[in-house]
């Protein structure tokens, strides 16, 4: 059987040419292309990595940022809410005040009222009074003018004392 | 491993089927000739009528072209050669070199005219009889006493082809590296990253899952195996100079091959694995035994490759040829399509062949590797 019997001669030159090509393919490329290969792959794990600690401190970052946010809306509502409750006390502070001042004010209108009121009504009574007076003194003189007349009241008068 | 059991067992059933073909291709050679004896009578009394008819068809009968002999044709492609068959009459003549008890031979093949001379040499003269060179004596006939004593080391067709195969590898692989001290860390380009991928292939899918953390020593010669194979597959699938030489379909390459694997698996293997095969962990009274079978182990691990390898080359070299000589067999042009669309599928299925063996190779020299190297606790 030639076909499976292996001829000296191409086992010695394939030995002689396989080792070489071992020899010089581990120095010239299997050394150099795998070095790389493996440099590049570390590189890449390394990138890959901080690419994924900076994305985590990243997220950290927005986190922390949601935070300030929430925070400082808190805050703000809180400000809002206080400021709002402020005014309502103020407001109603100041409704009670104008009310209280309002009820002063009437209460002082009502006495001024009632003074003026009273100053007019006695007004009215001296008038009244002197107006009468007059009016008895002209109907008196009226009454008075004879002698006889005047005699009879006096009489009335006295009349009347010796009564009481 | 079960995984080794099952790529033995699978080594085992392709070497009978092996067998079996070259069986078939024997037994075949022999009906060729009784066929072509039957034959030629016929011819030659079918031409001697004709010629006493008419002298034309005589004289056709007389230039009719050689028959054709299929398996000779194959036989001659898949076996080594000393000159290189370029195209119709032209052959590529390569250098003899023999090594004789007087010395070393030095000389062209050119010399033996394609066999039909014998060439006088310094020290003998020689003859190409059916590609090998014998030593023909002082008679005139060859003499087989004084053929035995000379070493053939010419650089014969295969030779000549895997140095090209190794030239291809070189100029490639340097370039790449070229690539790799130039583009410091940046990403693949060009021939660098069709590369690059089947370097990375071999490493995380062969190298890595069966030798473990001591991969990185054995990367380049895993490597070195495999594209040293791969590139001879491709080469041999190319049908025009300088490929189509059936150079890993040559038991004599694979031989060394295996050789190289046995050496590394044996001078790498650990006290465990001695201590498995020397020591094993059997009763006493069948330790002779396995022994012995651990032993035939260690040498059938290699030679599966060796038969693999050769098997699965060889026969996609025959069958493409097979496929050719069809329309010379049928002796027809009709039958061309049909030949050339098989062919086209074997071509392809060769390429996928070509690839799947570099890689078994190596993946099995891998794991034998990496069952010698690996630790038990």
């Amino acid at each position: 059987m030639e076909l499976v019997t292996p001829s000296i001669g191409l086992v010695f030159w394939t030995s002689v040419a396989f080792i070489c090509l071992l020899i010089i393919l581990r120095k010239f490329a299997w050394k150099p292309i795998l070095g790389a290969i493996h440099e590049r792959e570390q590189s890449i794990d390394e990138a890959l990595n901080k690419a994924e600690l900076a994305k985590q401190e990243m997220a950290r970052l927005t986190s922390q940022n949601q935070d300030l946010m929430q925070q400082a809306r808190a805050e703000r509502d809180e400000i809002l809410k206080e400021a709002k409750t402020l005014k309502d006390s103020i407001l109603n502070e100041a409704k009670k005040q104008a009310q209280t001042e309002g009820a002063k004010l009437i209460e002082k209108a009502k006495i001024e009222i009632e003074n003026q009121k009273k100053a007019a009504l006695a007004e009215v009574k001296g008038q009244v009074s002197t107006l009468s007076l007059e009016i008895a003194e002209r109907v008196l003189r009226a009454q008075l003018d004879d002698k006889t007349k005047q005699e009879a009241l006096v009489a009335n008068l006295l009349k009347d004392v010796e009564l009481n | 491993m079960d995984c080794n059991r099952v790529f033995v067992s699978k080594v085992k059933r392709l070497t009978i089927v092996f067998t079996l073909l070259i069986a078939f291709l024997s037994i075949k050679i022999d009906t060729f000739a009784q066929v072509d004896s039957a034959v030629v009578p016929v011819d030659s009394a079918v031409a001697a009528s004709a010629h006493a008819v008419s002298g034309e068809h005589g004289t056709k009968a007389e230039h009719g072209e050689e028959k054709f002999e299929p398996t000779k044709v194959i036989m001659e492609h898949i076996a080594d050669s000393h000159v290189w068959h370029l195209w119709g009459h032209t052959s590529l003549p390569l250098p003899v070199i023999l090594y004789t008890p007087n010395g070393l031979e030095v000389f062209s093949s050119g010399n033996f005219h394609h066999g039909e001379h014998d060439y006088n040499g310094k020290y003998n003269n020689y003859r190409l009889e059916e590609d090998h060179i014998k030593v023909v004596g002082a008679d005139g006939k060859i003499d087989e006493e004084a053929s035995k004593s000379i070493l053939d080391f010419s650089i014969t067709k295969n030779v000549a082809a895997m140095f090209v195969a190794i030239l291809v590898i070189l100029v490639v692989f340097i370039s790449v590296a070229g690539a790799y001290k130039k583009r410091v860390g940046k990403a693949p380009k060009g021939l660098q990253s069709l590369i690059e991928p089947i370097i990375v292939f071999v490493r995380d899918d062969i190298a890595k899952p069966n030798i473990g953390h001591k991969y990185n020593k054995f990367m380049p010669y895993l490597l070195t195996v495999f594209f040293f194979i791969w590139f001879n597959n491709l080469l041999g699938l190319v049908p025009i100079f300088p490929g189509g030489a059936n150079v890993t379909g040559n038991i004599a390459l694979t031989f060394v091959m295996a050789l190289g694997t046995l050496i590394i698996v044996n001078i790498n293997g650990n006290k465990y694995y001695w201590k498995h095969i020397l020591l094993p962990d059997v009763p006493f009274w069948l330790w002779p035994l396995m022994v012995v079978v651990e032993v035939i182990g260690i040498i059938s691990k290699p030679f599966a490759l060796m038969v693999r390898l050769f098997a699965n080359i060889t026969a996609g070299h025959i069958i493409v040829l097979s496929l050719i000589s069809l329309i010379f067999i049928f002796e027809t042009l009709a039958i061309a399509p049909v030949s050339v669309a098989f062919v086209l599928f074997m071509d392809v299925l060769e390429l996928l062949v070509a690839f799947l063996q570099a890689f078994i190779f190596t993946l099995l020299t891998a794991l034998f590797i990496g069952m010698a190297v690996e630790e038990h606790h």
